[in-house]
């Protein structure tokens, strides 16, 4: 019963009311959407914060990604004990350097008279859910050895049945505590997305690898002549 | 041909009486609310000075402008592509609030209510960061204001790099201080690097008058406009999360007025006009070496009397107030017809559209055993004016480097025309100069009469329609025309809500 609520019922409320509120906010107030940078204030610290957080994480919640779109590509790879140790080596080592990076901000945030001047409420919720979140995912890589392998026959039927709305969680259900509570809190931080600065991560300006380096904005097509 | 108009300007650096009026006009208006207490859109700096923010010409420290790679192409000095959208998370050349200043106030509050004691009640600075008290105040607004020849600031001017050992300790003899004022604004570029660096590509040029802005609704935080732009004229809102920039009075100049700052300019040293110029030469013109930077975007700037120009710039949809206004244009006679007019720092290849005329001061000379050096003029037959451009107290490699991209031809060709302005005003009103002095003065300068009258006159007797010629933008009326105005309201202000047209480069 507890674990349909949390494991079934929680994701897809937390994913409707992130994706109902993210593009509210796109819509209506685009003004909002801003990453708050703090560097302005303070930038020695930010560095050895932010550059391994944010390179940490992106590199992880990619893999999260690909190995939950290509399940069967992904067990091909881990199939091979080599390429499995050194995947394994690997995301234990970002998790550390993403932990140790958020650390850092978080410190930084308390610490730092100017940094703190502009950390607002939700700032902190979203700080002590995220460092929660790499905190549990450092736990469960280091103590339950291997799960770039059995996360797939897991997580990853239990996410592709979300996704396809037919939920099942048979194949979580039996999985320990600390690993369950890593997927709550992961959608617990989806739910906060909408709501705080985390929006910023959409805001990812992918655009500026192609588009022209000048922008000229004409009130009108050009050539449209006003006479006066 | 793709002929655009742009609302350009004109500082006549010598009448800058150094007042700061212009700047507090524009604080009031503009820069007076949370996370912009630092920010001076326009500012006023003491040269030689390491200005505002510290030492924001040395690229080698802020990588703003453009440079030129190994092929010759253009490219911004911040970064490429790549690696500007690696730098997101941290951008290595942002400049930070301590390159500005803390900005603070007073705790007036305990001159009322602190309990009776044996001393006077004090007013502490306080943070207007972080509200907490400040015991030491480093840095704060025109804080090397006058400190020509201080050893802080004046000796640390870039722009002192090209001067010999010897001149640069002449500079600090206490005769021979000099310093002179540089009020700057955002100069509204042609080939803006805040525009190139803006990775959201929030920033853009306005097509009608090239007033370059931010939109606030775009813009993400990602803080690359504050390196990009070589003069330091974005600036980030600690508070809001967003960038900011002089927007030049764009409310003001839909109705007709002037800038905050032109308006109230107490030296009366500013103008405004429009320019007509060729966009197709952008990249070409930026491209140039050196030395020929200023020619080059003089070569930009089309003729407003040419019908050929007249009709391109009609094919581009610019209105018929805009053309006569070009044609009017205070900024077009300055800068191209008399060529005694400027941009700052053209090396950085943003092709600013910002002029100033360079500062005569001091006329005079540079000083031997405690007398003016003006030995040997009388054989010349050169007024002790004309040939002290040499013996300038100010050397003029300091000035070539501020305004012609080292090119010290240039800057002595302003000069010796600026010089034939005074000796011919002079010879007419204190009548203490000869017939050859004046001619010859006039020779030098390449100039004659006519131009010099008309020169003295939008210099010293301007009136306000001849300092301001810029036709009502009408932002307003460009929609209406073709549109319901009431389906863009809210679309001519900071940003547009909506996209009516996005026309790209
Ligand atoms: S001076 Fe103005 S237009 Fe030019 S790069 Fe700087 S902010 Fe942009
Ligand atoms: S108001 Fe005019 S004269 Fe006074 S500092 Fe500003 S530019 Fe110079």
């Amino acid at each position: 019963m507890f674990d349909t609520a949390l494991l079934i019922g929680f994701p897809y409320v937390a994913t409707a009311v992130a994706i109902a509120a993210t593009t509210y906010r796109w819509v209506f107030d685009p003004y909002s959407y801003s990453s708050q940078s703090s560097q302005f204030l303070e930038n020695r610290a930010l560095f050895f914060g932010s550059v391994p957080w944010h390179y940490g994480i992106l590199t992880i919640l990619l893999a999260h990604i690909v190995a939950l779109s290509f399940p069967g590509t992904w067990g091909l790879f881990t199939a091979d004990q080599n390429r499995l140790y050194v995947l394994e080596i690997t995301g234990l080592s970002l998790a550390l350097m993403t932990t140790a990076g958020l650390t850092i901000l978080i410190v930084r945030r308390i610490f730092n008279v100017r940094a703190r001047a502009v950390t607002t409420a939700l700032d902190w919720i979203l700080l002590v859910f995220l460092l929660l979140q790499v905190a549990l995912g450092f736990w469960v890589a280091y103590y339950y050895r291997w799960g770039s392998d059995w996360f797939l026959h897991t997580a990853a039927p239990w996410l592709i049945s979300l996704a396809k709305f037919r939920p099942d969680i048979t194949s979580v259900s039996a999985l320990p505590f600390w690993v369950k509570f890593h997927f709550i809190n992961g959608f617990v931080i989806v739910l906060l997305l909408p709501f705080t600065r985390l929006v910023h991560l959409l805001a990812y300006p992918f655009s500026y690898f192609w588009r022209q380096h000048q922008i000229v904005i004409w009130n009108r097509a050009r050539g449209q002549r006003r006479v006066s | 041909m793709d002929i655009r108009a742009q609302v350009s300007m004109v500082f006549h650096l010598d009448k800058c009486i150094g007042c700061h009026t212009c700047s507090v006009a524009c604080k009031n208006i503009w820069t007076d609310r949370k996370g912009t207490e630092y920010m001076w859109w326009n500012n006023v700096e003491t040269k030689p000075g390491t200005g505002y923010p510290t030492l924001w010409e040395d690229q080698e420290k802020y990588k703003g402008g453009w440079q030129k790679d190994s092929y010759g192409k253009l490219q911004l000095r911040l970064h490429s592509r790549l690696k500007g959208m690696a730098n997101l998370f941290f951008n290595p050349f942002l400049p930070t609030i301590d390159d500005y200043y803390e900005p603070w106030t007073y705790d007036y509050e305990n001159l009322f209510n602190a309990p009776e004691g044996d001393d006077q009640p004090t007013a502490r600075a306080v943070s207007m960061i972080t509200g907490k008290p400040m015991d030491s105040i480093e840095a704060g607004p025109n804080w090397d204001d006058d400190l020509g020849g201080s050893p802080v600031y004046a000796r640390n001017d870039t722009n002192l790099d090209e001067l010999t050992e010897d001149e640069r300790e002449q500079l600090n003899e206490l005769e021979r201080v000099v310093f002179f004022y540089l009020p700057r604004i955002c100069n509204h570029c042609l080939n803006p690097g805040c525009v190139a660096a803006c990775p959201q590509g929030a920033i853009y040029k306005r097509g009608e008058d090239g007033i370059v802005l931010i939109s606030q609704e775009k813009c993400r935080a990602w803080r690359m406009c504050i390196s990009g732009c070589p003069y330091k004229k974005t600036y980030y809102n600690w508070s809001s999360g967003k960038s900011e920039k002089c927007i030049l009075c764009f409310p003001r100049l839909e109705s007709g007025q002037p800038p905050a700052c032109f308006h109230s300019c107490v030296g009366r040293i500013r103008y405004l006009g429009v320019l007509l110029y060729d966009a197709d030469k952008i990249e070409q013109c930026a491209s140039v070496p050196d030395d020929q930077l200023v020619e080059a975007q003089r070569n930009m700037i089309m003729d407003p009397f040419d019908p050929a120009v007249i009709s391109a710039a009609k094919a581009n949809g610019i209105s018929d107030a805009m053309i006569t206004s070009a044609q009017n244009s205070p900024v077009y006679k300055f800068v191209m017809k008399w060529r005694i007019a400027l941009p700052l720092h053209s090396e950085f290849r943003t092709l600013p559209m910002l002029f100033y005329v360079p500062p005569m001061l001091p006329v005079l000379a540079k000083t031997r055993d405690g007398t003016y050096d003006v030995a040997g003029l009388e054989n010349e037959n050169l007024g002790a004016m004309l040939s002290s451009l040499e013996k300038a107290r100010m050397p003029i490699k300091y000035m070539a480097r501020m305004f012609a991209a080292g090119n010290v031809g240039e800057v002595e060709d302003v000069y010796r025309k600026l010089i034939a302005v005074r000796i011919f005003k002079r010879a007419q009103k204190v009548k203490d100069y000869g017939q050859a002095e004046v001619d010859s003065a006039l020779a030098q300068g390449k100039t004659n009469a006519e131009e010099v009258e008309a020169i003295f006159r939008l210099t010293a007797l301007p009136t306000y329609e001849e300092r301001f010629v810029v036709p009502p933008l009408g932002r307003e009326s460009a929609v209406e025309a073709w549109e319901d105005p009431l389906d863009h309201k809210r679309e001519a202000g900071f940003g547009n809500l909506v996209q009516i047209t996005r026309r790209r480069f």
